[in-house]
Order: C-alpha cells, then structure tokens, then sequence
C-alpha cells in the first residue's frame, strides 16, 4: 500500500506569465486522505487542478498511477468533483442522469449504459443519501444537495482516487455529515483522497495528512495542524461576518 | 387538403418534418451550452457558401456546407480558448458571412428571389434529389445526437468534468460544431439563414418549460418540432403563406401557450394547495 497515485515533482504554474504554484513537490500514496489548506488564493486549487491536467505546468513534472500525465489515459482510476456545479444553459437534467455521467470514465462514449452501469449509479445515490432524490431537476436542490450530486457523480466511476475542491464550501451541517460518512466509506474500501478545503469541519477525523500551500509552495507538510488563536476554544463556532453591521447613512435613525 | 396530392407539396412536408425532428435533437446541446444563436452565426456563413456557389455555377447546397463548417469550427475553436474577445470575433464572422453572401450573390447572375429563398426559405422548391440530401443528412443528425447523448450531455453540462473523465473533449466539440453546420445548410431550404435558429432554439425552450429531465427535454423538444413543422407546412398550404416562417410562428405559439398554461396551473396550484411552511436546513451556528 506504498505505491505513489499522484506525484508532483517541482511543480510550477503560472497564469499569463504571474506565478501562482511556484515549485511544489508532492506525493500521494495509495490508501492516504490528504487536505491541501491554505488561505483563498493561496493556489491550492490551482494545484490540484495542474495534477488533473485542466491547468497546464509550465515546469515539473505530475506523474499519476506511475504514469506521465500526458500519457495517463486511465481515467476511470480517478474521480473528480469540482467545486460547484455550472449553471448551464438551463435545460433540466434529472440527478439520475448528472450521477449517470460518473459512468462514461468506464464505459466509453459509444456503448449504451448497461445493469452494472444503473447498478453502480443506484450504489453511488444511495452513498451521499440521495437515492429519494434521483428523478427530481438539480436545479431544484439546495446547495449542499448538488455537492452531493456531484459527489455521487465521482463515486459512480468507481474510482480509486478522489480529487475534491471545497467539497464543504457553503455546505450545510447535513450535507457535510452525509459527506464525511461517505468519504469514510470510501477510504474503507482502500480509496485513496486528495482534497482540497479552507477549513475541515466534520472531516477532520478522516484526514489522514495535511499540506499547506502558501504562496505558491508548500509552507506545511504532515499532521492536520490544529487552529490557533480564538479557532482553538472548544466550543468555537466559526462564523465568518458575511456582512458587517450597517453603517450610519442617510436613512438610519 | 387535396393541395398536399402534389408531388412538391409531399417533399416540402416530409423535408419539413425532417427538419422539424433533427434541429431541436441538436439544438438542446446548443442551448444547454449557452450557444443558442450559434445556428444564426453559422448561418449568416453559409450565406457566403450560397454566394460562392450561385457564382462558380456549382450546387450552393453543397458549398454552403463547406462554409458552414468552415465557420462553425472557427467558432468552437473561438469559443474553446476562450477570450474575453470571443464575441467580437463572432460578430466579425457574423456580419462578415453575411455581407460576403449579399455581395457574392449580386455578383453572380442571380436574381434576388434567388437569395430571398436562401434568406427564407423556399420549402415548395425541394427537388426529389434535395429531398433525398434532406432525408440522410437529417436521419444521421438524428442518429448521432440519440446515440451520442451520455457524452454529449456530459460535455455540454460540464466540460472539465469531461476532459477528467478522459472523454475525446475536443472531437466532441468539434462534432456538435459539424452537426451545426450541417443542420443549418439541410434547413436553409426549409426555413432560411435568418429563421434556422427559431427551429433548433425555441422547440427547447419550450419543452424545458415543463419537462424535469434532459432525456424527456429532448423527447419533448424533438416532438414539438415535428409539430411545428407539420403544422406550419398544413398552415403554409391552406392560408398561402410563407412557409418557413408559417413554421417558425407556429413554434413560437406553442411556446407561448405552454408559457401561459404553465404560469396559469402554478398559479392555480398554489391557491389550491396549502402551502407547506418551507423547512429551513438545519442551523449550523447558534447565534445568540
């Protein structure tokens, strides 16, 4: 259980020529759940998606199942989920039939989808506690409901690696718990997990490393580091002010 | 109804419904990526085909589905790398199809019915050889969107969730781009450049209306464009008007109604349901 699934080996990425990973070196080994962390624009989302190759690296190397990333083309091994879902352009589509996509890594584009296929989808639903919700129109579920769409979507694949951006980003209590039962689960079954988060919350018993980005390298490489400051107390809700008190103006008495 | 006993006005009606069932097969995927009028560009560009062609003496048809494709992968290839100067560079291929075909035609011995049918539509003109271009052209359309319609929907919903699950992105693209083209050039003759849009686009919106699924949206969308064409072409034969455009009204009516129906039975529901107190999710944080 020591093989390397993802390596990164100085590792630059630059958006029109402003860097933003600078030289980051990173292994990933079969059965780990690591939390890349770090502050917004940090670059850890740029990161994981250079290792997924939707960004490309202007110097290093990423190396995925013992392969170069260039000619990896197992990508039924690995399952994505983005941070949210794109709007579209507004046609419906059924949470069946978002989840049914996860399929098409294994399939192929031209064979028709088969009892395995549904199988797998129904198992998929049935994980991020959805199953009651497989004919509704995403559009109709809450926030929390479509990261677990798409969590569902990856799951479908059957893969053995997870890559998760924010999968907890503005996620509701529930929808986290059914989230981190599920990424448990996974992990049980010997997956392996690269995740990307601003604060770990009921994932953070799961996790079995952490990597903080900043600045474009990585500043911290091993256990989860725990908060400091007012985030330590115990009992610390964190609530970030999402808008602060109204300031006096013209229409305030 | 006995005008339909007329071998013309049998091609203008099975080249209709042809068309009637394929534009909303393709247009779904237009529509679900934001490129509703993308059928209006690639038009304007075939226009420059029909142009070309009326001038060199060869089938405008068939020239106008080089252009057409020539122009549909020029805007996918725009539209892929993705600058903020993407529409502008779609306007310029737009109005530069448009004109180049106004100006190719006035040069050529044509006349200007001969361009109005191309701007219009001229169902009523379809030789049985058109007919047979129609029918093939529109059977593979019609094929390759059903077969293809995991990955395409794949594609068209979530482009990078696509390219990590190792799908040919890029082939994918480029075929709903060709498909385009195609489509355009076959319904030219039905509804013309300036009317194809309506036929790929508004059988869509109609349907996702009322449907929950992309699969039904299809269903639906390709339904009521087979309505729309058949009943547009009846309309067209009985009232003496213009076809294409008896067509694409008929489209818009439906979507009118379903439009009013829909908004008339949410309404109607709300007032005959009690409505259930919304459940809030659960608090995250107490605030005191």
């Amino acid at each position: 259980m020591t093989s390397p699934v993802i390596t990164v080996e100085h590792g630059v990425v630059g958006y029109d020529g402003r860097p933003v990973l600078r030289d980051i070196s990173l292994t990933v080994t079969a059965g780990e759940v690591v939390a890349i962390l770090g502050a917004n624009g940090s670059g850890k989302s740029t990161l994981i998606r250079a290792v997924l190759g939707l960004v490309p690296i202007s110097a290093g190397s990423v190396t995925l199942f013992d392969r170069p990333l260039r000619r990896f083309r197992q990508w039924a091994r690995i399952g994505y989920v983005p941070q949210r879902l794109g709007a579209g352009g507004g046609v419906p589509a059924t949470v069946r039939e978002v989840v049914a996509s996860g399929r098409l890594a294994r399939r192929g584009v031209l064979r028709p989808p088969g009892r395995a296929d549904r199988s797998a989808v129904d198992a998929a639903l049935g994980a991020v506690g959805l199953a009651d919700r497989a004919g509704d129109p995403v559009s109709t579920l809450s926030g929390g409901q479509q990261q677990r769409t798409l969590i569902a979507r990856a799951l479908a694949g059957q893969p053995e690696l997870l890559v998760l951006d924010e999968p907890t980003a503005g996620v509701d209590a529930a929808s986290q718990e059914a989230f981190a039962g599920a990424l448990r689960d996974f992990v049980g079954d010997g997956g392996t997990v690269l995740l990307v988060a601003h604060e770990l919350g009921p994932l953070r018993p799961v996790i079995s490393r952490a990597v903080v980005v900043h600045e474009g390298r990585i500043a911290h490489d091993g256990a989860v580091p725990d908060p400091a400051g007012h985030h330590a107390e115990p009992d610390h809700d964190h609530v970030h002010p999402h808008c602060y008190d109204e300031p006096a103006g013209l229409w305030s008495n | 109804m006995e005008l339909f006993q007329y071998p013309y006005m049998q091609r203008a009606l099975i080249g209709a419904l042809v068309i009637g069932l394929a534009a909303p097969a393709l247009g779904i995927y237009l529509v679900q990526r934001r490129l509703a009028l993308i059928g209006d560009g690639v038009g304007h560009v075939a226009l420059t085909g029909v142009g070309a062609g009326l001038l060199l003496n060869r089938s405008p048809v068939l020239v106008a589905v080089i252009a057409a494709t020539i122009g549909a992968i020029a805007i996918e290839i725009v539209r892929a790398r993705g600058r903020t100067s993407g529409d502008l560079a779609l306007a310029l291929l737009f109005y530069g199809g448009i004109a180049g075909g106004v100006l190719l035609v006035g040069l050529s011995d044509a006349t200007s019915a001969n361009l109005n049918a191309y701007l219009f539509g001229s169902l009523t003109t379809i030789s049985p050889a058109d007919l047979i271009t129609i029918a093939l052209l529109g059977a593979a359309i019609l094929v390759t969107m059903i077969a293809l319609r995991p990955a395409l929907f794949a594609v068209s919903h979530d482009e990078e969730y696509a390219r990590v699950s190792g799908l040919p992105v890029r082939t994918l693209n480029l075929l709903i781009a060709v498909a385009t083209a195609v489509t355009v050039t076959i319904a030219m003759r039905a509804v013309g450049v300036l009317l194809i849009s309506a036929l790929m686009v508004v059988p869509v919106a109609t349907a996702q209306q009322v449907t929950r699924g992309f699969r039904s949206t299809m269903a639906a969308a390709m339904a009521l464009g087979f309505f729309a064409a058949g009943s547009g072409v009846w309309v067209a034969a009985t009232a003496d008007t213009a076809p294409g455009a008896s067509v694409v009204l008929v489209a818009i009516a439906s979507f009118l109604v379903v439009a009013v129906a829909g908004a008339v039975w949410r309404a109607v529901r709300r007032r005959t349901t009690p409505t259930a107190a919304p459940t809030p999710e659960p608090h995250e944080v107490v605030l005191s």
